[in-house]
């Protein structure tokens, strides 16, 4: 179901045309190299039982120079060149306006997702962008400490996130599915670990996971889950995490409304199990070390509860 | 002309009168070019050695999908050092080691127009690359890669040393290629043999000399970004902080107008060495010598228009991404012209496949491979997609290494004989050219595929599933084939100095004047400056160009160090140069300046005022003049 990132297989319009692009240049590029390579290897292999004394100079090389450096190469670049501008103007803006719009905001190293406007302008979640397939949305991008790249293969080439500046980027997926993206901007100690998904799923699908995203959490009834939360407050997790609905408003980490509704943690670096939850918590330092998470000492038995309550964080 | 005043016979009096002293004086302070030349060459191939060592520590990481045998904090600093080192401190530096050694020889010269600044260029390399690798013994590496993107340097983001070395390293640096390149100029306008006008320069002068504009030219953008950032880290400025009203991408611009004219600076003169070479193999002169001259000097400016191609994702508008993008297309003619003269020379003559010409024929390839996948990145729509990913990595390396380090291989094997005096194994040196040449295609050719893929660049470990996990295991293969390749090439120069067979001036029948010595040269380069007539001086017996012969039993010089001053394009005598003696102020000026720079680094302010007022000293004693006029006129 999910994607590879092969940047030439691609699923939505900017990485089509960005594609055929690639096409295009690695056809030329093996003409080319094949071409030069036999001339050298033929080259090479030409016998000579001459005098090695002798120097001569035989003309009409010159031919070469201007055939093979001049005439050709500028026929290929401007062939070369026009395509890449024809895709480059293609590819800047999308064909209708997006209904969509999407704030996507770099940290070291996590994404965080927010949904603008009416109904859904409170919903914000982290690492994992939904969209409707079949429309393009648009993608503002901006950071909250240093430079990284927002780059989904399969829908479209990388934008730079950069602070103190808005980039705007859009993306289409022309079917459903989940697609991987990545920082690919250096960013620090854990630069590889910070991957970003983009869900494609029908536009009802979509709605109805809006919907769901716009809500707040609910308290929970359960009652390990009930001790879970006691733990959450005791330990102080809501100073840096919120959850829309309870006493955590922190905004250092990802908030954690819907933690549960999400199918990784920590950008991609573990799935979204009970088990990797519990070992994220109570050692987040051995997973990824360097992140801003401290190492949390919970008994076991808290640390259990504290699971609990977050998988109700559907 | 040659009034004797010296007594004894000619080699004799020009060696005393040439020779450096003995002991440890003499090392601190010659000024010959050929000893600072091999000093440039043994200290970069160092460089090289250790970068090749952090690179070899990456691969074993990275062999395989979620590996633990570096931390991610070791393995960033090894990116980073590797880049730095291979960049900085190999891939120029080893080419100023030819053209320091090789350009007196080949200008008919008796030494570089400014002697004492040569020495001084040496020292400043030598002492900021200790000084980069202090870094290493306090612990605190450098690790933000080479291209050092801020904010992430910042001291927010940054805290320890790490990028103070950086910072501090790269502008210590920076003297010592500005020094050099300003040495290469004025000795080439100055002081070249009678008669060698400039369209009879070997091509690698003409390289040599276009990187020396380029130097002078991009330096001062990458000392600026350097001292920018040193003030953010320790004087809390902002020019970098977006927050406080400084920009993240000014860094970027600064940075890349100094290194996208830097990737040239370290391919244009090994691609000069290639064109020199490639018509001694093929028993006549380069097709296109003039195209070929104006290709390289083209690129050069050229160079400086593109560095916008590195910034392509950082959200231009579409016209000036267009721009740039077609700016970066147009470097392909230059290329290509030199391309299809080699071809050109090589079909229009009888090629004699030594291993200077084994690797000068891979490097043609590698070349070619590392130009069309550059014109990918050149497509601005397109290069969205291959930047920052293992594409790149692939392109990079087959410009640095295809034409950087093939090209020195090739140089080594071509010119070791005349530092030497001792021919190296045809045996083992084909082995290392097919070590390297198929290690390097196993190793590096399928980064393409791994960016095609989507792996990115600077992670230190990725997770199985993507299908990377195989080609990474060819990739490390291949680099270390790659590096058993280096380590022949390595036992084939021991092998050289004890076994090889006596070189004599000219073991390849080649054209030009280096090779009218003998080798290794003695210390006075010329018992006679030569008047050249022609463009292949020793090739003249068989190939008539219509000029004339050169002259080899001309006027000798032989009162004090003394050498032509001869006038810009055409070479005509003007003036005796009297060259300076041994002096030791050079080392001293170099000691003084890497004081300062400790002191910058600790922030121990009166370390760094003792390296000024030592600097100030160092620099009163150098200008102290003589009392001997520095330059006579020409008695005609």
């Amino acid at each position: 179901m999910q994607s590879g990132m092969n940047i030439l297989t691609s699923s939505g319009p900017v990485a089509a045309a960005q594609a055929r692009l690639g096409w295009w240049l690695m056809i030329v590029s093996v003409l080319v190299i094949l071409v030069v390579g036999i001339l050298v290897l033929v080259g090479a292999f030409r016998s000579d039982d001459g005098d090695r004394r002798a120097i001569d100079r035989r003309g009409g090389g010159i031919k070469w120079i201007v055939v093979g450096g001049i005439i050709v190469p500028a026929i290929i670049l401007v062939l070369t060149l026009s395509f890449t501008v024809a895709t480059e103007v293609a590819t800047a803006a999308p064909p209708a306006d997006p209904s969509v719009t999407i704030e996507v905001i770099g940290h070291r190293w996590w994404w965080e997702v927010k949904y603008a406007g009416a109904p859904a302008h409170t919903v914000v979640t982290a690492n994992e962008i939904h969209i409707p397939v079949g429309a393009p949305v648009r993608v503002q991008l901006s950071s909250a400490d240093v430079i990284h790249s927002f780059w989904i293969p399969q829908l479209a080439g990388k934008t730079d996130v950069i602070p103190g500046q808005r980039n705007v980027m859009w993306l289409q997926a022309n079917k459903a599915g989940i697609y991987r993206g990545a920082c690919t901007e250096y960013c620090g100690l854990q630069h590889a670990n910070m991957a970003a998904f983009v869900v494609a799923e029908t536009p009802a699908a979509f709605r109805q996971w809006l919907q769901t995203q716009a809500d707040s959490a609910a308290t929970p009834t359960d009652p390990d889950a009930v001790v879970g939360l006691g733990v959450f407050q005791r330990s102080a997790c809501g100073a840096c995490h919120a959850i829309r609905g309870s006493e955590a408003l922190g905004h250092v980490g990802p908030e954690l409304t819907h933690l549960a509704s999400r199918m990784t943690i920590a950008a991609g670096a573990l799935e979204n199990t009970r088990g990797n939850l519990a070992g994220w918590i109570a050692n987040s330092q051995a997973i990824k070390p360097g992140n801003d998470m401290p190492v949390m000492a919970l008994r076991p038995a808290d640390l259990q509860a504290l699971v609990a309550y977050l998988e109700t964080l559907k | 002309m040659a009034t004797t005043t010296v007594p004894g016979q000619l080699p004799e009096r020009l060696t005393r009168i040439w020779e450096t002293a003995p002991g440890l004086y003499g090392v601190l302070a010659t000024v010959d070019h050929k000893t600072i030349g091999k000093r440039y060459l043994v200290t970069s191939m160092l460089f090289l050695l250790i970068g090749g060592a952090d690179a070899a520590i990456m691969r074993l990481q990275l062999t395989h999908a979620d590996a633990h045998i570096v931390s991610p904090e070791t393995y960033n600093q090894l990116f980073s050092m590797h880049g730095i080192t291979m960049i900085f401190w190999y891939a120029a530096p080893v080419l100023s080691g030819f053209s320091n050694y090789l350009w007196p020889l080949m200008l008919g010269a008796r030494d570089m127009a400014c002697p004492r600044a040569n020495a001084l260029s040496y020292w400043t390399f030598l002492m900021s690359g200790v000084f980069l690798y202090t870094s290493v013994l306090v612990g605190q590496v450098p690790d933000r890669g080479w291209f050092a993107y801020a904010p992430l340097t910042e001291a927010a983001f940054s805290p320890g040393l790490n990028m103070d070395f950086y910072a501090i390293g790269l502008t210590f640096l920076s003297v010592s290629t500005s020094v050099g390149a300003i040495n290469f100029i004025v000795t080439l306008f100055k002081t070249r043999a009678p008669g060698l006008s400039v369209n009879r320069l070997p091509i690698f002068v003409w390289g040599t000399l276009t990187t020396s504009f380029a130097v002078i030219l991009a330096t001062p953008a990458l000392t600026a970004a350097c001292v920018l950032l040193y003030l953010d880290r320790r004087f809390g400025s902002h020019f970098y902080d977006p927050g406080r009203g400084g920009s993240a991408l000014l860094w970027q611009h600064l940075f890349w107008s100094f290194a996208h004219p830097w990737v040239y600076i370290v391919v244009l003169p090994a691609m000069g060495m290639i064109s020199d070479l490639i018509p001694t193999f093929c028993r006549r002169p380069l097709v296109g010598y003039t195209l070929v001259a104006l290709a390289t000097v083209s690129t050069g400016i050229l160079g400086f228009g593109v560095w916008v191609h590195h910034m392509f994702a950082t959200g231009l508008p579409a016209t000036a991404s267009s721009f740039f993008s077609a700016a970066s297309m147009v470097i392909t003619i230059p290329s290509a012209i030199a391309v299809f003269s080699w071809l050109a020379t090589i079909w229009h003559g009888r090629p004699v496949f030594k291993t200077p010409m084994l690797f000068a024929a891979g490097f043609i390839v590698l070349f070619v491979v590392g130009g069309v996948s550059g014109v990918a990145t050149a497509a601005n729509a397109y290069d969205l997609q291959l930047t920052d990913t293992y594409f790149i990595v692939a392109h990079l390396h087959y410009v640095l290494i295809g034409i950087n380090v093939f090209a020195v291989m090739a140089g080594f094997y071509f010119w070791l004989p005349k530092i030497t005096g001792r021919m190296m194994s045809e045996t083992l040196g084909k082995l290392n050219f097919w070590l390297m040449f198929l290690g390097f295609g196993v190793g590096f050719f399928p980064m393409h595929t791994l960016g095609l893929m989507g792996m990115p660049r600077r992670i230190y470990t990725y997770s199985s599933g993507f299908g990377w996990g195989w080609q990474n295991v060819w990739v490390t293969v291949g680099a270390y084939v790659f590096a058993l390749g280096v380590v022949v090439f390595i036992v084939n120069f021991f092998w050289s100095l004890v076994f090889g067979e006596a070189a004599g001036a000219n073991p390849w029948d080649a054209p030009t004047l280096e090779w009218a010595i003998p080798s290794p040269p003695p210390d006075y380069n010329f018992e006679h400056i030569p008047i050249v007539a022609s463009r292949h001086p020793l090739w003249e017996d068989r190939l008539d160009e219509g000029t004339g012969r050169t002259v080899f039993d001309g006027p000798v010089l032989d009162r004090k160090r003394d050498t032509f001053g001869t006038t810009p394009l055409d070479a005509e005598p003007q003036e005796i140069l009297r060259m300076p003696e041994d002096t030791v102020w050079p080392f001293v000026v170099s000691l003084s300046i890497l004081v300062i720079a400790y002191g910058l680094l600790f922030g121990l302010m009166w370390l760094a005022i003792v390296g000024t007022v030592g600097l100030f000293i160092a620099i009163i004693g150098w200008l102290l003049p003589s009392h001997e006029p520095t330059a006579s006129p020409v008695e005609t």
